[in-house]
């Protein structure tokens, strides 16, 4: 792995992202090209819950609606993974025993990362022990700001390591970066630093994921993909609430990523409510009748 | 960056667009069109009629007039009528009035146009909706404003009127063509006689039918429909103060010889063979979009194309593999499908000549690729998004427009170098610069000798800037204050 000081990402001009990103957005997505791109965002949903508030409760169940998203209605697909504090882990595991859906933990003194290394290696052993399937940490953005890239580097590298097994995804923030000149760089060292995904953002600040911040992500991972042939996943997380969003954010990875990343193996919508809207318009275009959302459980 | 070929990115894949078509119920299309003279459709002298092509399908969809000299005449008449009787007469506010009312028409009747500029044309309706439609009735709404105001636009100075003016329209933006004509014209207080593409005639007639709802006072626009000869007439007709014409380098030369000796104004807007050109600085991905957007926007069909890509040496390997995995994301087909990106070639004609430029190049020994995209197998006129490396300033397909999406690649290695070789043709209509350096934006705009320069981006137009070229690109300018000088006279 090179050190960051040879790692060169290249500018990126705000002005074409957002025009490359309103083209995507502006594709016409119908019929059964519709039904199966629904389909497969639901599949990539990491159903999440991170609150302060979360309990053995409240995360039961989620575990159930993630199991059971809409009674036995055939030919839906599951979602990816629950995605819970650490300290839920082992109760998310438990309630997920027997199905395929991962369980993902947030680690390293989530959201604001401002804790020491030792701390987030800890936070992250423990979710591991506790049997998270994959870890999604977050990068110090402060000493990315501060210029010390090497530091943002080795703390991921290390994090990966203690990870063990499980996927690393990391998140950067780019709510708090600044430009997208920053959130190429920082995407950049993730990669180079060994993270499996790389992340938009916590979801507790605003803004949170962006059709515009994720295609200079999936540039960012073309270029990787170019120059060492490895696959890293992308996972946009936060503010995606309606199938549609969810739509135009799968244009924008077929068109920049094409068939490899077209699955949750490497892509992942960190949402909570986005599910329910998924099941409205997949039972809307099956039935051809409009839905309410009392039709759908709330867990 | 060193390209492996391992890994190439798939872009067939299993999840593609089912089609959205764009609806067509709510257009109006008659199966037969005169001329529009004096107010009024009218049959053409000699009774004679052309069919107007769907390139798409190959199809006729109407029946056009075809106009010859006695056709021309009659509307030159017309238009010198209603220039003496009423036109001439009118005050600037009153024309402003007109002209935002075709302006507000356009709007309204927007779908409509969009679809029938599509049908007639063969481009995408993505485009003719976002782009050529939208900015049409831009270009009447700015020179209405002006209609008025001409004093204060050319202060110290007595604008007049040039009387009628003869416009000649190309067929790669229809509609367009015809607002960037008869806007200024109209708010410089001239009267016209317009005469579209002959492959391209609907949305011109469409148009005619708006100006007879608007109610403008009859002769004041005035469209013969038809092929070379019409226009010939129009040129060679003794009543015409001015030509505007907008076409291929070769008919302008022509035109300068027909009007050399007599007191008519000319303004050209003609070929191009602009270099798009990325530094290493440039931001890459952002950058390979702008090469996408200006050549194959439109099929390449655009005088202004981005045809000629000069990339600096250090990066030409990785922007060249960007391209051509991006241009497997283009989708080829039915110009009324909403998903479509690159449309039906405009005609039979069109085709032949693209096609002879790839073979020519391939001769060349330049090296030939082109996109993987299905094409539709119906009878239209389709081609897909090439690239030829291998070139050089010597090759013909570098220095020829080719006016079809095909796009030549060259390599540079500095600053000079690249001026020199951008400015080596003899046209001079448009050029791109892709960096992330301010400093090195201006040195390549002073240097290069282009009309139009976008920098980090490209095909972008507006009613207020002023649009055309040096060289054999042409001279005049449209759009602008520019563009309202080139229909006034100063006394």
């Amino acid at each position: 792995m090179p050190p960051t000081t040879e790692i060169k990402s290249p500018t990126i001009d705000k002005v074409g992202i957002h025009e490359r990103a309103a083209r995507l957005m502006s594709r016409s997505i119908k019929k059964d090209s519709k039904m199966m791109a629904l389909k497969l965002a639901l599949n990539m949903i990491d159903l999440t819950t991170l609150e302060g508030a979360d309990t053995i409760g409240k995360v039961k169940q989620l575990c159930n609606k993630a199991i059971h998203l809409h009674g036995n209605h055939p030919g839906l697909p599951h979602v990816a993974a629950v995605c819970v504090y650490p300290t839920l882990v082992r109760t998310a595991r438990e309630a997920l025993k027997g199905t395929e859906i991962r369980v993902a933990a947030v680690a390293t003194a989530f959201p604001s990362g401002q804790a020491p290394s030792e701390v987030k290696i800890a936070d992250t052993k423990f979710a591991v022990g506790e049997g998270a399937h994959e870890v999604d940490m977050v990068i110090s953005r402060g000493k990315f700001l501060q210029g010390e890239y090497n530091f943002v580097f080795d703390e991921i590298a290390a994090v990966k390591e203690a990870s063990g097994e499980a996927h690393l995804k990391v998140i950067l923030e780019t709510g708090e970066l600044g430009t997208y000149d920053q959130v190429r760089k920082a995407s950049d060292i993730a990669m180079h630093a060994g993270a499996d995904f790389i992340k938009t953002s916590t979801g507790k600040i605003s803004p949170a994921a962006t059709p515009q911040v994720t295609l200079v992500m999936l540039e960012a991972i073309r270029d990787f993909y170019y120059l060492t042939n490895k696959v890293i996943g992308m996972k946009p997380a936060g503010g995606i609430r309606k199938a549609k969003q969810a739509i135009q954010y799968l244009v924008m990875l077929r068109e920049t990523l094409g068939e490899t990343w077209l699955t949750k193996d490497y892509f992942r919508f960190g949402a909570s409510s986005l599910a329910n809207d998924i099941l409205m318009q997949i039972i809307k275009q099956e039935t051809g009748v409009y839905q309410s959302a009392d039709y759908f459980s709330f867990d | 960056m060193n390209i492996d070929t391992k890994s190439k990115l798939n872009f067939n894949t299993t999840w593609s667009y089912a089609p959205a078509l764009e609806s067509q119920d709510h257009i109006q299309i008659n199966k037969k069109y005169g001329h529009f003279i004096g107010g009024k459709f009218v049959a053409p002298a000699k009774g004679k009629y052309f069919k107007t092509i769907n390139p798409a399908t190959g199809k006729a969809i109407a029946n056009i007039a075809d106009g010859d000299q006695s056709d021309v005449n009659k509307a030159v008449r017309a238009a010198r009528q209603a220039y003496q009787k009423y036109w001439s007469k009118t005050t600037g506010a009153e024309r402003g009035k007109y002209i935002y009312r075709i302006a507000r028409m356009i709007q309204e009747r927007a779908r409509e146009f969009a679809v029938i500029e599509s049908l007639d044309g063969g481009k995408p309706i993505r485009e003719s909706k976002t782009i050529d439609i939208p900015l049409a009735a831009a270009h009447f709404f700015y020179y209405a404003g002006w209609a008025d105001k001409l004093e204060y636009a050319f202060p110290n100075r007595t604008p007049e009127p040039l009387g009628v003016a003869g416009q000649i329209i190309p067929w790669n933006f229809p509609l367009l063509m015809a607002a960037w004509k008869i806007a200024p014209a109209l708010a410089a207080g001239n009267t016209v006689v317009l005469k579209p593409a002959e492959t391209t005639p609907l949305t011109a007639l469409k148009l005619a039918e708006l100006i007879q709802d608007a109610d403008l006072p009859p002769g004041v626009v005035n469209i013969v429909t038809g092929d070379g000869k019409a226009g010939e007439a129009l040129v060679n007709n003794s009543d015409i103060d001015k030509i505007a014409f907008t076409g291929s380098t070769e008919v302008g030369k022509l035109i300068q010889q027909s009007v050399a000796g007599t007191n008519k104004k000319v303004t050209l807007e003609l070929g191009g063979k602009a270099a798009n050109i990325i530094f290493e600085d440039a931001p890459i991905d952002q950058a390979v979009e702008g090469i996408i957007n200006g050549i194959y926007l439109n099929q390449g069909h655009v005088c202004c194309a981005g045809s000629r890509l000069f990339i600096q040496e250090s990066v030409a390997n990785i922007v060249i593999q960007k391209l051509k995995d991006w241009m497997e994301t283009l989708i080829v087909g039915d110009p009324l499908d909403k998903n479509t990106d690159v449309g039906a070639i405009n005609s039979k004609n069109q085709l032949k000549i693209i096609n002879n430029y790839i073979e020519i190049g391939k001769n060349e020994g330049a090296h030939y690729y082109e996109s993987s995209c299905a094409l539709p197998d119906n009878g239209g006129y389709w081609c897909r998004p090439s690239l030829f490396t291998n070139t050089s300033q010597s090759s013909r397909i570098v220095q020829e427009e080719i006016f079809g999406p095909v796009l030549t690649v060259q390599t540079f290695r500095t600053v000079e170098e690249v001026i020199k070789k951008a400015n080596n043709t003899p046209y001079g209509l448009s050029a791109g610069v892709w960096t992330d350096k301010g400093s090195k934006i201006f040195k390549m705009t002073t240097g290069l000798n282009a009309g139009v320069i976008w920098a980090n981006t490209y095909n972008k137009f507006d009613p207020t800037s002023p649009f055309g070229g040096y060289k054999e690109s042409g001279f005049g300018r449209e759009g602008g204050l520019h563009g309202l000088a080139d229909y006034l006279k100063f006394v």
